[in-house]
């Protein structure tokens, strides 16, 4: 194996200079043939067509609809399941959010829950997360959202509690074996990819409306980055150390629980924190299934476009977020910070934590018990004065800046994102379903070229073909725009370490503030156009390609930067000959989820004017005739997302061999 | 170890001094008025009335004036659910819904639910008409009042050409939750148009808010009753009219839409239940206006749902009367 690549490693460069020329012959002949056979064979479909395959997945949807109550595997499984977690979530209710028990508030209190937050933020992070914890929590209830704040809570911790309890089994299997991981992967792309819209609606079948649905609703979403973070963690413990406890004696069960799992630990808690941030994602849309929360608060409040109040609840979901992803992140450093600073704190830590703990009792028997410390005190004026300037903003925004907006919108639209769309949707699909599965082979390899011919051949058959490709240019357009600021972004970032802390907690927000709170304002500016789409998922989108990059650049080694500049270089020259050059296995991974990132706020653009796909979903889970079309398109979604995962892992993978 | 135990139980002690002082000076207990609360919310016989709550304000205002009567006439303990329309009715074979208090149509959902499944029976009208079609803001009505007959839209279409609508005129479409058939519309009555699907309620009344405050171009789908017309009074196009079974056909569809007489529907068990909220339910009916003076107060006055209804409820005691007699 290492002698083959050696071998190879001399012809790359002629092999890539090759490559480039087989894609560039493959995009102009794609533009001969374009040109000849434009308009034919498109496969296009009507907003409100249907093909069989629709019809038959509306007759699937109704047959279990109409089954439910004679079904035995609904009877003593489904129905199980469903009690079992609603009892969870009520129970964390009864807690912290709900008046339970016969008492007109929650067994704990807003002062509890405040110690509570700081007390386990110090115990398993820092005192600094800590402060911003008490900080944190204490801000929701002046925004006079404490109790909508709380229900949030209280389902994303039963939502991330049963995630993990699934997850994390499986992602140690996973990272065991290659075998489980291989079958795996296509279940976890499936859940992260399918528009959660597709399943609502079957899913409150299945589980009754309520705490249940919304509960698992949301672990579906969550639950894959857990699992795949920790097979990566297991996989990532060096060979050597697992060959050491094997040489040891030591057998299986021994080797993971002493070795595999405490090594891989750190990793694991970034898992968490990434089940968390996609638990929070998707508070607004379980709103849908009347999930409690701050979710509804944001769904009412949009009904009569009431940005400033919709902005207030988005703002305490993202203080919510940072919050919980600081102390996650301080949780898995410190796992790092105690194994190497030894046992010297712990005889100082003991002493302090029992009396922590003591005075979080004091005060969660205090919240329990009197009312000043049960109620959040106010009338949450914070909340009406954020809400209210929020207002003012939007307005000044929408005033002022349309006129700048809309020649930038018409240029992107009539310069790029036309001719690339009417390329895409006017070729036979033929002809793009070879140039998508040759473009596949080229850069990942046979093996990301025949996934791109499944790909295509069961995207023919999903029946919205003609859609897909329209959604695939806004697509592709988004990823560009992103990979832009990626890189501009990216670069400055992780050339800059104040940079970088002034950006975070922005892109941050920009990941967890609910869409259509900025989309408001947005659609203003821009209308209801494919564009207004297109800047939606660059918002949410740019910041993980932002962050990939940043820390792709922190990488590169100082000595290389150092010795580049004492040749003379300039800023722009090391930026270009050496930082970007040698973080390019970043560039590709930020490519990738830039790509998938994009791909899943199609659903929010057919919501803002996109049409095509998202529209078909967000339409089917509306209207019940449209079901089996909605699930098409969802599905088609997934296919796409599919196809260019592997083909941009592929050729990631051959960048970085 | 012994330095140890001493620092914990200084500690310990220092604490519990403090949490004495704080209890000392603690105010008032939880659950002291309690028994107060309890005497007024008797629940009597009528129990729990799950109410759904479908996405838009004009439905909103029904449920909250419904919700309003039953529990302070009635004594029901109200269980309002926010649901989308089709998980709503659902909710009726699930047993977790009783009753949907504005319904547009949904001939599909009926056949399914009422016919087949038998979960769902229909509860009369609600008083209010829906009316749907194309709409244009109130600046260019008054400047074209010709526009807002169909015939002549092919002459403006140039005007409402858009970056989405490929060089035709745009009609903007789509609050995906209704049927539409606007694309077959365009089609057979030779307009000069492109449906362009804006996507969600949100979008639209975005975009007539913008058109009407800038002067600017739009002809889109909108329905009423609905809160916004209150604001921006939209101009209802003429199509041409409405025939009994001229939509039969999807795709050769040239016609208005019909007048929606809206209507409720409650589950089968509810129905059969004998629980006062059923009469309530049934016997709701109110105008337009009454509907809109509520939706007002909650969209635009940004009133919250219960303290609405109450101002209406109040206002309209001769009403609500008639509902619970």
């Amino acid at each position: 194996m290492a002698v083959a690549l050696e071998k190879s490693a001399p012809l790359t460069g002629v092999r890539k200079i090759s490559r480039r020329a087989v894609v560039a012959a493959i995009l102009v002949a794609w533009l001969v043939l374009f040109a000849i056979f434009r308009g034919k064979q498109t496969l296009t479909l009507a907003a409100a067509d249907l093909t069989d395959v629709h019809r038959w997945f509306n007759d699937v949807n109704d047959s279990i609809g109409a089954n439910r109550n004679s079904n035995p595997l609904f009877l003593y499984f489904f129905n199980e399941i469903r009690l079992v977690i609603d009892n969870l979530v009520t129970f964390i209710q009864d807690l912290i959010s709900q008046p339970s028990a016969g008492r007109p508030v929650p067994q704990i209190g807003w002062l509890g829950v405040v110690g509570i937050a700081g007390y386990v933020s110090w115990a398993v992070g820092n005192w600094r997360v800590a402060l911003l914890a008490v900080a944190g929590f204490t801000f929701l209830g002046l925004q006079g959202l404490w109790q909508e704040s709380m229900d949030t809570l209280a389902l994303t911790v039963s939502a991330v509690f049963v995630a993990l309890l699934f997850a994390i089994p499986l992602g140690v299997w996973a990272g065991l074996s290659d075998r489980v991981n291989r079958i795996l992967t296509p279940f976890l792309d499936f859940m992260q990819t399918m528009p959660t819209f597709v399943y609502l609606a079957p899913l409150t079948l299945f589980f009754l409306i309520g705490g249940a649905s919304a509960t698992i609703a949301t672990v579906i979403y969550a639950a894959p980055p857990a699992i795949r973070i920790t097979a990566h963690a297991i996989r990532s413990v060096p060979e050597t150390t697992v060959e050491a406890a094997d040489s040891l004696g030591a057998t299986r069960r021994q080797a993971l629980l002493k070795v595999l799992l405490p090594m891989s630990k750190r990793t694991v808690v970034m898992g968490v924190n990434q089940s968390i941030m996609a638990a929070l994602a998707m508070v607004t849309i379980a709103a849908l299934i009347d999930a409690p929360g701050l979710g509804k608060t944001v769904v009412q409040a949009l009904q009569s476009l009431d940005v400033g109040t919709a902005f207030n609840a988005g703002l305490a979901i993202v203080v919510m977020a940072i919050v919980l992803d600081r102390v996650t992140t301080a949780a898995s450093a410190r796992e790092e910070a105690a194994r190497r600073s030894g046992s010297r704190f712990l005889t100082w830590r003991r002493p302090l934590l029992a009396a922590g703990g003591v005075v979080t009792a004091v005060l969660v028997y205090l919240s329990h018990t009197y009312v000043w410390a049960a109620e959040f005190p106010g009338e949450g004026g914070i909340g009406s004065s954020i809400a209210s300037t929020a207002d003012t903003a939007t307005t000044w925004a929408q005033d002022n800046l349309s006129g700048i907006t809309n020649a930038f919108r018409d240029g992107i639209t009539t310069g790029l994102l036309n001719p690339f769309q009417s390329l895409l949707t006017d070729s036979p699909w033929w002809l793009v379903g070879v140039v998508l599965i040759a473009l596949g082979a080229v850069l990942g390899g046979w093996r990301a070229g025949a996934t791109a011919a499944v790909c295509v051949g069961l995207l023919v058959g999903t029946g919205v073909w003609s859609d897909a490709m329209t959604t695939l240019a806004s697509t592709v357009v988004a990823t560009v725009l992103v990979m832009v600021l990626g890189v501009v972004f990216g670069v400055w970032m992780g050339r800059s370490l104040l940079v970088d802390r002034m950006l975070r907690p922005t892109l941050d927000a920009a990941q967890v503030m609910p869409p259509f709170v900025y989309l408001v304002p947005f659609l203003a500016l821009f209308g209801a156009t494919r564009f207004t789409a297109i800047v939606a998922a660059i918002v949410y989108a740019a910041p993980v390609a932002i962050k990939i990059i940043a820390d792709g650049v922190r990488a590169v080694p100082e000595t290389t930067v150092e010795a580049a500049t004492s040749t003379g270089c300039n800023t722009w020259q090391i930026i270009t000959k050496v930082q970007l050059p040698m973080s390019r296995s970043a560039l590709t991974l930020a490519t990738n989820q830039g790509l998938i990132y994009v791909l899943s706020m199609v659903v929010v653009g057919g919501l803002v004017g996109a049409g095509a796909l998202g529209y078909d979903v967000v339409a089917g889970f509306s209207q019940g005739q449209l079901y089996g079309k909605g699930l098409a398109a969802g599905l088609a979604i997934v296919l796409l997302g599919v196809m260019f995962d592997r083909i941009t892992q592929a050729a990631a993978r051959r960048v970085s061999a | 170890m012994a330095t140890q135990v001493r620092q914990w139980r200084a500690g310990a002690a220092g604490l519990a001094v403090l949490g004495l002082a704080l209890t000392a000076c603690g105010g008032a207990k939880v659950g002291d008025d309690s028994s107060a609360a309890d005497g007024s919310g008797s629940s009597g016989k009528c129990g729990t009335f799950n109410l759904a709550v479908n996405p838009w304000v004009g439905y909103e205002a029904n449920a909250a004036v419904v919700a309003y009567v039953a529990e302070h006439d009635l004594g029901c303990t109200v269980t309002k659910k926010d649901l989308k329309e089709e998980v709503a009715w659902q909710g009726f074979g699930t047993g977790e819904v009783d009753a949907v208090i504005e319904n547009w149509g949904h001939d599909d959902l009926k056949k399914k639910y009422i016919t087949d499944q038998k979960t769902a029976v229909e509860a009369g009208v609600t008083g209010n008409e829906g009316l749907i079609g194309w709409y244009v803001p109130p600046w260019l009505a008054k400047e074209h009042p010709d526009i807002t007959d169909w015939n002549n839209l092919n002459k403006y279409a140039a005007k409402f050409k858009t970056s989405e609508s490929g060089g035709k005129g745009q009609l903007l479409d789509g609050d995906p939750s209704f049927v539409t058939n606007d694309e077959a519309l365009v089609k057979n009555l030779k307009l000069d148009f492109k449906v362009v699907y804006a996507g969600s309620e949100t979008a639209l009344i975005q975009a007539f808010r913008k058109a009407e405050k800038n002067k600017e171009w739009v002809i889109g789908y909108f329905y009423e009753p609905q809160w916004f017309i209150s604001e921006v009074p939209l101009v209802k196009v003429k199509l041409p009219e409405y025939k009994t079974g001229c939509d039969a056909d999807a795709e050769k569809v040239a016609c208005d839409y019909p007048v929606y007489k809206l209507d409720k529907i409650v589950s089968a068990k509810f129905a059969k239940s004998g629980s006062p909220a059923y009469d309530l339910v049934k016997n709701f009916t109110w105008t337009n206006d009454d509907q809109n003076t509520v939706a007002k107060y909650i969209a635009v006055d940004k009133m919250t749902p219960e303290a609405a209804a109450e101002k209406w409820v109040e206002a309209n005691r001769d009403k609500v009367d008639a509902w619970i007699k």
